[in-house]
């Protein structure tokens, strides 16, 4: 396979070849740091899961209905009534 | 180019990919080192008077609750050590002036409040946690870090705080 650097590839056209690999992964990374003075929009209150009581019953009953079970979400257990 | 020479030209760039510049130069603001000259950070508001006095330097942001808790008790250290030549500065980190003008609306500040708009200041101290503040001595150097704030802190950052203004 004449793209992938052979035994008589030249070491420099290995390293190359390897810094430009950690330059594309580098690119291809999803994950970015938060500083603490950036967390304006995390600390909202609509960020929280569990902010609306109403909705959270809601969302809870409609899961009950498709899924045949109910807890396994905040609540100890997976529903088996088991425990 | 041989191996060693291709190794030292290359491993820079390297260690640039990797992150290591970034956490060499995030040194943020160290125990006994100077404070910048604030002035220089473009920061919103006007800066007290500084020169000679201990400084409570304190980031913090109105969608911290733990800011919010700080306040009563910093209003409280500026009435009664103010006059003992303790200035108390607020940075804000807040990204509008707005959120910081709603929040002053309802939680009075009696110390100067500042805005940190471009976050150089906050970036510069490098803080990892909000609030952060930072006690600096009469000279200009800073002296205590603290990370967060929690009522149990006052009676400690009280006591560095007068023995700070005991200093000459």
């Amino acid at each position: 396979m004449p793209c992938l650097p052979s035994a008589n590839t030249p070491f420099a056209m290995k390293i190359s070849l390897l810094l430009l690999s950690v330059i594309f992964s580098s690119l291809c990374a999803s994950c970015a740091s938060v500083k603490p003075w950036q967390r304006e929009h995390l600390a909202d209150y609509t960020m929280r899961p569990a902010r609306d009581p109403l909705t959270d019953s809601i969302s809870e009953h409609v899961w009950f209905t498709r899924e045949a079970f109910a807890g396994g979400r905040g609540v100890g257990g997976g529903g088996c009534g088991c425990n | 180019m041989n191996r060693r020479s291709f190794l030292k030209n290359t491993s820079p760039l390297l260690a640039g990919l990797l992150g290591l510049p970034p956490a060499l130069n995030a040194a943020g603001w160290k125990a006994e080192t100077p404070l910048p000259e604030l002035a220089s950070f473009g920061l919103e508001g006007a800066l007290p008077h500084t020169k000679g006095r201990v400084v409570y330097l304190d980031f913090w942001a109105s969608w911290c609750a733990p800011c919010k808790s700080s306040f009563p008790v910093l209003n409280r250290w500026h009435e009664e050590l103010s006059p003992k030549g303790l200035t108390i500065l607020g940075v804000s980190v807040d990204e509008t002036a707005l959120e910081m003008r709603n929040f002053l609306t309802r939680t009075s500040a009696a110390f100067a409040i500042v805005r940190d708009a471009n976050h150089k200041l906050v970036a510069a101290a490098d803080v990892s946690t909000m609030p952060t503040a930072f006690l600096i001595g009469r000279k200009g150097i800073v002296r205590h870090i603290h990370n967060g704030f929690h009522p149990k802190d006052e009676a400690l950052l009280s006591t560095q705080i007068n023995a700070l203004l005991a200093e000459r």
